[in-house]
Order: C-alpha cells, then structure tokens, then sequence
C-alpha cells in the first residue's frame, strides 16, 4: 500500500473496483501517477553521511524555518479531489457521524429516493468489513469500501485512490460515508463539496457543544430517527440552538430515514446543491 | 484525536525538507497549536517520539508553542479571547464572534544537522 497517506500505513485496503462497465475505455480521468506521488519520493538513507561530514568540535546545527501546514499534504490532495470533481460536474458530500446514527440506511433510502433522477455512486469508509458497501450496491448502484485499518477517518489520498476506481459518472452525486467518528474526521478535507452531519436523536443534544469541530465544519445537519422522539427526551430545539452556537451558517434538516418523513427536504437539498454545483461545470466557470 | 497521524505528516514534511534543505537530522521540531485546531497537545508529545523512532528525527525534542483562540466580537468591535469554538464574548456575552486566530496547526521551524 502507498506510504504517503499519513494515517494508516500499510493498513488501508481499497477494494478494486465493481463496476462492470468500464473494461477497456479510460477516458480523461485522474492520472494515478500525478496523483500518488505529489511529493512522495521517500529516501531513507540520511544516517550515513553525517559521520563522513561530522567535524568533531565543530557543531553543524542549524535552523530552517518551515511554516508549513501539518495537513498540508491532506489538502494538496483535497485540492486535485475537488478539482476532479469540478471538472465532471460531480457533487461529492462527505457524510459525518458517529457510529450508528443511520448514515448507510439514510444512504440506501436517498438511493431509492433518487436513482431515477440522476446517477449516484458511493464510497463507504470503515475500519473493516465491507458490508456497507455491500448494502449500497444491493441497491443497484456503485459503490466502493475503503477500509482505514488503524485509521480513524478517511483521508483526501485515499478518496482519491477511491475515485479512480469508482468512476463517478460525469455530473453524478458521490457520497462519500465517512468512519463513524466526530473527531477526527472534522480535520480531514476530502475535496468535498459540502460536509454534512448525520446526528441521531439517540444520541444526546447536546453533541454539538461536545464535538464542535465537526458541527462547525459541516455545513448541513441532520437530525435522523426523528420518528423516535416520542419515545424519547431528546430536546430538538435545544440541539438546534446548540448546533447554531457551534455555526451560525449550519443548515437543519429533521427525517427519519426509516419512516420516510422529511426525506422529501434531503431530496431537495440534494438536488438544489446538485443544480448550484452545476452551474460552474456548464458554464466552464470555476 | 488523530495525533498519530498528524505526527506522521510531521514526518513526511520533515522527510522533504531533509532533502530540499540538506540535513540528515532534526533535533528540534517546533510546532504551533491552536487552542481551536482540535489537537491535544499531551497526545501529540505523547505519539511524537513513537512516529520519529528510527527515523532521521530519533530523540528529536519537541516544542509545542501555544496559540491562544482569537476572535473578532462584531457587538465589542475588538478582538477577543476564547477557549472554545462556541465561547461566548467574555465582555459582552455575545454568540458574534469571527475567530481570526488558534486554528493553526504548523511546522514552524526545525533545528537540524
């Protein structure tokens, strides 16, 4: 496996590709190359000059300023991820949560929901299995796992490796299903488009003043299971506030992905978010 | 949270600058943690010498420097100090605040050989 995806050395696994309709005709898409080894060239081999050099006495310390981003290589590959993107018309949203909150049943349902209307494709992040993926592509539709390994979240290389495998149609909607997890995720561009948080009412309201990294970075929420509130304390208006607080901008959706209420508003916000991302990509516009 | 894997893109910029900048070893790695940037700044000490073992920073100390969170308060017209990212103004208690500094997680500066 490629070394320079900073999480999981050795661990991310990326299942080779599932579609059947691609065998033979590559057309204009990301060159591996350009897109592995941005600056990958690992040498190893520093511990042998210095005795050869080394004066003794004669001290060869030095300073040398960086001011370099830590996740600046994250981004570097965000930036070709939403640039590939852009140039395809695809709106790629990257999914957030905490395990168990219904990011793959939401997905399943909004590929019932859709699939008519345009061409979807996902890829599902997770420390191991592939059963996700295998839940989407019982729906018909592509979809690729990657497995982190030791990995927290997904990273913009390994999206990347993802895309070339998966082959989103050209103005197609990709979902990308993060690991379950509001940390770490929060910190990893992918060259998504918007990223959305799925919170459940399962879970406690007050999960945005607990994890606001994510709550600030995404730019809608949802508020998923909602067919369970009588059953349950959770405050909605008291998680709104709070993921408000977090961001002013966050937009809210309430559904149950289960019953189909509210499911009718993500379509929407799909489509609407789909029509704005598109108006860059006919008009050549960036 | 992810500090390992921040560490380990410490090591790859360290490992291109090595060459770029021709040193063999890093003795000093100077990082600047936002208060805001969602980086535990114990965890980071914690995995950094692990990540670097065997690699051309072994034994390099790390030095973390600060960066409190900073935000504009639109109602005081003057910048703030928080904590958090959904602090309250601590003048004025308003929730309009425009963080303008403490997100930055950065490689400063090395002190190599």
């Amino acid at each position: 496996m490629c070394t320079v995806c900073g999480c999981a050395e050795g661990e991310t696994q990326i299942e080779h590709h599932h579609s059947h309709a691609h065998d033979g005709h590559h057309h204009d898409h990301e060159h591996s190359d350009d897109h592995i080894h941005v600056e990958g060239e690992h040498t190893h081999d520093y511990g042998q000059g210095a005795a050869h050099a080394h004066v003794a006495g004669l001290s060869q310390t030095r300073m040398v300023q960086i001011e370099q981003d830590i996740l600046g290589k994250n981004n570097q590959y965000a930036v070709v991820n939403r640039d590939y993107f852009s140039q395809h018309g695809i709106l790629a949203l990257n999914l957030v949560s905490s395990p168990g909150s219904g990011k793959t049943t939401l997905l399943t349902k909004t590929i019932e929901l859709l699939k008519d209307e345009l061409e979807l494709s996902v890829i599902e992040g997770d420390q191991q299995t592939t059963h996700d993926a295998e839940r989407i592509r019982a729906t018909g539709v592509k979809a690729l796992q990657i497995n982190t390994g030791k990995g927290c979240h997904l990273d913009a290389h390994m999206v990347g490796h993802a895309v070339e495998n998966l082959k989103p149609a050209e103005q197609s909607l990709l979902m990308i299903e993060n690991v379950g997890n509001l940390v770490c995720p929060a910190a990893f561009d992918l060259g998504e488009a918007h990223k959305v948080a799925v919170l459940s009412v399962t879970e406690g309201e007050d999960k945005p003043l607990k994890y606001p990294d994510m709550f600030h970075a995404a730019d809608l929420m949802i508020l998923n299971k909602v067919d369970l509130l009588p059953h349950l304390d959770f405050d909605v208006e008291q998680c709104i506030q709070y993921a408000k607080q977090v961001n002013p901008r966050i937009k809210i959706l309430q559904l149950s992905a289960k019953t189909g209420e509210g499911m009718e508003s993500w379509g929407q916000w799909l489509k609407a978010s789909r029509a704005l991302h598109l108006i860059n990509y006919k008009t050549g516009g960036s | 949270m992810h500090e390992i894997s921040l560490c380990e893109s410490v090591l790859q910029v360290l490992e291109q600058q090595a060459i770029t900048q021709h040193f063999k070893k890093v003795k000093i790695v100077w990082l600047e943690i936002g208060a805001l940037s969602s980086v535990e700044p114990e965890a980071m000490r914690f995995c950094f010498d692990a990540v670097m073992e065997n690699s051309l920073a072994d034994n390099a100390k790390l030095e973390i420097i600060y960066i409190a969170g900073q935000a504009w308060c639109v109602s005081c017209n003057k910048n703030v100090v928080i904590e958090q990212r959904y602090d309250e103004c601590p003048d004025c208690g308003g929730l309009q605040l425009q963080i303008n500094n403490g997100e930055q997680m950065r490689i400063k500066e090395l002190e190599v050989e």
